[in-house]
């Protein structure tokens, strides 16, 4: 293959690909989030979700797509015309070129930028311009506020996560993302087990970020003020929507590499092999994971009332059944292939589980007020991240110039933090300024 | 005719707004207000400082037309006011009719009475919960409060026929015998009924969020409910232990235990406290009532024509939403002369002005939800 | 079941204190009915509200009974937590006279006596904000009253608002 392509061009051909390929799977990937939003959200609200398009609903995202695309572009008359084109444009650029620092297994990045984590963070924050500038270009007084506190709330979280993460990387010792998992790899274990408070703050901020529930005032329907999207409609608006869960997905994808061990599987150290193989036994995992799922969809399939509703159980078993096959093929693969598709499967798998917690989340809350999340920002996560921050950096002096044992000193950064958080909470819970009471008649 | 007006919220031209106020229309149609109700508020940044709620969207005019109707034929038009809860308005017409002529229910009508009424004062606090807290922004409990709900409804149809207007009592007691199985479909939802309340409160009582959302918001005192009328589960939120079901018995009530819930500031979270207390204070009457109806009459001999003789007579029970009271005046014809409906929720709303002053613009939807107003009661 | 007349201890103190201003005090389904001078219905409100405890304002209506030369009926119905008991008090009112409101002892009489002005067009004398509060702010008529009917709903705003073409 080499010596078809010219040398001067060689190291550009595989990130172009991979950009054309996220740019091209992501729109997909994120409507069928969406899709799965709906699902998981029906299952915990007892019912069946998008059932109509599609088999199990699976259509929907194509159908919605369509549907976005064929609306009439509407455009308020006042409205300033270049910037209500350019507003979703920023955001949606912003979101996409954030892919091109993640890593999506050992060998899947666009670029490994040795300064990847503040390369991601700084666009996702230039992402917040997209909704100034769509709120703004609205030209609605109610538009323009719901823009503004939406910024607000961003960028009061931003901080927060931020912080939250910082505590991440003293324990890596560098921004760059490979490097990151490869600390993680080193020490063992991940993260998440040595700063969970860190994580715990940037789940927090992440889900503030994004706009999510229980922090999406700004564009909740059943609030006055209604968010900075409003007067956007068909495919503008379906970019607004792609930028949301872009982000989403970037996010998770940070949290995923700097807390869950990006790539890596669980016990990445333990290198057992079963007896008589070269094959380590948590290699087997990912297969052994689609064969029980296929195994479960076909004990479901004779279940299933209609015909094609077993036809289609019987395919999404087939289906797993294959990639099972895949997977126990990797097994006997080169070690690079190897390595790309487990590396791949527990990244998508962590970040899945974070997506989910993210779902879970929205629909297990009900909002926040403004004022009280802008509070819980500024008075509760942003001191407690500091605080996180100053007990980790103190752990890591404890073990390494003093020599204690850095799980025991980890151990006490984390009880102190937890210490100081159940203070503040309990802080803020007095100092909520009541309504003011009306007075006399 | 003197016109005294005040330069409040009544007249937009002449309003006078302060250098930062601002007035927000929620206008008739919104997600969020129960039904057709405009609420104009003045704003001084985010703080309400005026509010007027403008009603009569769905005034249909049912107290002209009960003076065209025989009393038996305006029964249905009263299930229709209070369309939650029309089991409630049906109890109310009934007795207060009955009353007029002097006449009463047989025990077993009666005790079957009430157990409709007290299953449908749990699925009108179920529609309340869900709506409320999808207004607050928990997307969740309003499905589980509607799949309690259907249990009820079920049971309202297999006995009468309908789910929602059910026109299930009649002058002098029911039409209808209870059905076979009615007594094991009750006690099998109320049995299930507790842990799905629980399930409820898990939710939400103990929820930072929620208790963030609610307490401290729209706050009425005892002496502003009891001097704006306010009654039902709001007066009670407000630390005044009453209730009509054992201030004045009506139905079979003197003969079950039951407690009345009662809370001291007076507000969101107490009101939402009390009727969830309430649920379980009627699955508790339920309960006792299912064990032991007496056999006997389901009517009262009323007669096919019903003239009662000339008079007035005024009724009132305690429906989910206050005390639902009915004036009737008979001037001894079949028709009524005069039928005036005292609605809990259009009383109820009044308070709205006195909750909302001060508070934030994104509790306005919480206040209106917690008063629990239903529009076709407010504008009859 | 037809009306007795009333005579208790509470009846004998409203007529001690008020004299000539109750008029009658009647018993109907053993619900108390007290009569009273339309002009003085807030002094004597105020005296049931503070000394007689009646704390509570349950209701405020109108009866039309246009054969009669007083043709309206307002009912005023209280209720006292302390004595568990509702009183109503009764007032005979002409076409055009002027009741005092009781938005002053009660703020709960605001919107009650707002419908009762909407539906009979009985204006109160002292209320802040009498407006319609049901029908549209243009309506013309009222309705509960007895010579209104269905003609007399062909209004110009149900023919600018609704469209609706007069069939007259």
């Amino acid at each position: 293959m080499g010596h078809l392509i010219p040398p001067s061009i060689l190291p550009y051909v595989l990130p172009v690909v991979y950009g054309v390929v996220i740019v091209a799977v992501l729109p997909l990937m994120a409507g069928y989030i969406v899709l799965l939003e709906r699902k998981v959200m029906a299952d915990m609200q007892a019912r069946l979700g998008p059932m109509r398009v599609g088999p199990h609903g699976l259509l929907q995202p194509i159908a919605d797509a369509v549907k976005l695309l064929l609306k009439e572009d509407i455009i308020p008359e006042k409205a300033d015309k270049l910037m209500f084109w350019v507003a979703p444009l920023v955001s949606v650029t912003m979101a996409l070129l954030a892919y091109s620092a993640m890593p999506f297994g050992p060998a899947f990045q666009i670029a490994d930028l040795n300064v990847g984590l503040l390369f991601i963070l700084a666009v996702s924050s230039l992402g917040i311009y997209g909704i100034v500038l769509g709120g703004w270009a609205s030209n609605s007084h109610y538009s323009l506020l719901g823009a503004l506190r939406s910024a607000a709330q961003l960028v009061s979280y931003e901080t927060a996560a931020g912080l939250g993460l910082v505590s991440a990387l003293l324990l890596a010792g560098s921004l760059s993302l490979k490097d990151i998992v490869q600390a993680q790899y080193d020490q063992g274990e991940w993260f998440v087990f040595s700063v969970p408070i860190g994580f715990f703050i940037y789940l927090v901020g992440s889900i503030a970020e994004t706009n999510r529930a229980p922090f999406d005032l700004p564009e909740a329907e059943s609030e006055l003020v209604a968010g900075y999207m409003t007067e956007y409609s068909g495919f503008r608006w379906s970019l607004y929507f792609l930028a949301e869960y872009a982000n989403m997905i970037i996010v998770a994808g940070i949290a995923t590499t700097l807390f869950l061990g990006g790539w890596l599987r669980p016990f990445p150290r333990f290198a057992d092999h079963l007896p008589g193989t070269s094959v380590e036994i948590m290699d087997a995992i990912p297969g052994l994971v689609f064969l029980g799922v296929a195994a479960y969809c076909f004990w479901l399939a004779p279940k299933q009332p209609v015909k094609i509703q077993k036809i289609v159980m019987a395919t999404v078993g087939g289906l797993c059944l294959a990639l099972a096959g895949a997977m126990a093929a990797a097994l006997f693969a080169p070690e690079g292939v190897r390595q790309g598709v487990y590396g791949g499967f527990w990244f998508l798998v962590k970040v899945m589980a974070y997506l989910y917690a993210f779902l879970w989340i929205r629909f297990t809350f009900p909002r926040y007020r403004f004022d009280q999340l802008m509070r819980l920002g500024w008075r509760f996560l942003i001191p407690l991240a500091l605080v996180n921050l100053i007990a980790v950096a103190t752990a890591r002096v404890a073990s390494e110039e003093w020599g204690w044992y850095p799980r025991i000193t980890m151990i006490l950064a984390t009880i102190f933090t937890l210490a100081v958080a159940l203070w503040l909470a309990s802080r803020d819970q007095k100092h909520e300024p009541a309504t003011e009471t009306a007075g006399g008649d | 005719m003197t016109d005294t007006r005040t330069s409040g919220l009544s007249n937009v031209e002449t309003t006078v707004l302060g250098a930062d106020e601002i007035i927000l229309n929620m206008g008739p149609q919104h997600p969020s207000t129960h039904g057709v109700l405009r609420v104009k508020l003045k704003l001084d940044g985010e703080r309400v400082v005026d509010s007027e709620c403008i009603i009569g969207y769905l005034h249909r005019g049912v107290e002209k037309i009960a003076e065209h109707r025989s009393y038996q034929q305006f029964a249905p038009y009263v299930d229709r006011m209070d369309y939650v809860a029309a089991v409630s308005n049906g109890l109310g017409y009934c007795e207060a009719v009955e009353k007029l002529l002097g006449a009463e229910a047989p025990p077993r009508a009666r005790v079957v009475r009430t157990i409709l009424t007290e299953l449908q004062r749990i699925a009108s606090h179920l529609l309340w919960l869900g709506t409320h807290a999808l207004d607050i922004g928990a997307l969740t409990p309003v499905f589980y409060c509607f799949r309690e709900r259907e249990e009820i409804l079920k049971i309202f149809e297999k006995y009468c026929g309908a789910r929602l207007t059910t026109h299930a009592f009649r002058i002098g007691g029911l039409q209808y015998e209870t059905y076979d199985g009615f007594e094991s479909d009750v006690k099998r939802f109320c049995e299930d009924f507790t842990h799905r309340i629980d399930e409820y409160e898990t939710l939400l009582t103990e929820n930072r969020i929620w208790v963030g959302r609610t307490k401290g918001v729209g706050i009425l005192s005892a002496a502003d409910a009891i001097a704006l009328g306010v009654t039902g589960p709001v007066l009670r939120a407000s630390g005044v232990k009453w209730d009509l079901r054992k201030a004045m018995p009506y139905a079979a009530y003197a003969d079950y235990q039951f407690d009345i819930p009662t809370r001291p500031t007076g507000d969101t979270y107490d009101r939402y406290i009390v009727r969830m207390e309430e649920m379980r204070q009627s699955q508790r009457i339920c309960l006792q009532a299912i064990e032991n109806i007496p056999a006997g009459a389901i009517m009262a001999k009323v007669g096919k024509v019903l003239k009662p003789p000339p008079g007035e007579v005024y009724h009132s029970i305690e429906a989910p939403k206050g005390e639902l009271g009915y004036y009737i005046v008979s001037d001894g014809t079949t028709q009524a002369y005069r039928v005036r409906v005292r609605p809990p929720s259009f009383i109820n709303l009044q308070a709205f002005d006195r909750m909302a002053r001060g508070s934030l613009v994104a509790d306005v939807v919480a206040i209106i939800g917690t008063i629990d107003i239903v529009l076709g009661e407010v504008d009859r | 079941m037809a009306p007795v007349p009333l005579d208790n201890e509470f009846v004998e103190r409203l007529k001690v204190k008020f004299g000539n201003a109750i008029r009658e005090a009647t018993l109907d389904r053993k619900q108390a009915i007290v009569n009273v001078e339309a002009m003085r219905l807030r002094e004597i409100s105020r005296y049931c509200r503070d000394e007689e405890k009646f704390d509570m304002l349950v209701d405020l209506t109108a009866v039309d009974w246009p054969n009669r030369e007083k043709r309206f009926d307002v009912i005023v119905i209280l209720y006292s937590f302390q004595k568990n008991e509702r009183v109503r008090l009764k007032t005979h009112l002409g076409d055009g006279e002027l009741v005092p409101s009781l938005c002053e002892v009660w703020p709960a009489a605001n919107w009650l006596e707002r419908e009762c002005f909407d539906m009979f067009g009985i204006v109160f004398e002292g209320h802040p904000n009498l407006k319609r509060i049901l029908l549209p702010e243009e309506w013309e008529g009222h309705p509960l009253r007895k010579d209104y009917d269905i003609l007399k709903q062909d209004t110009a705003w149900v023919r600018e608002n609704l469209g609706i073409e007069s069939g007259q």
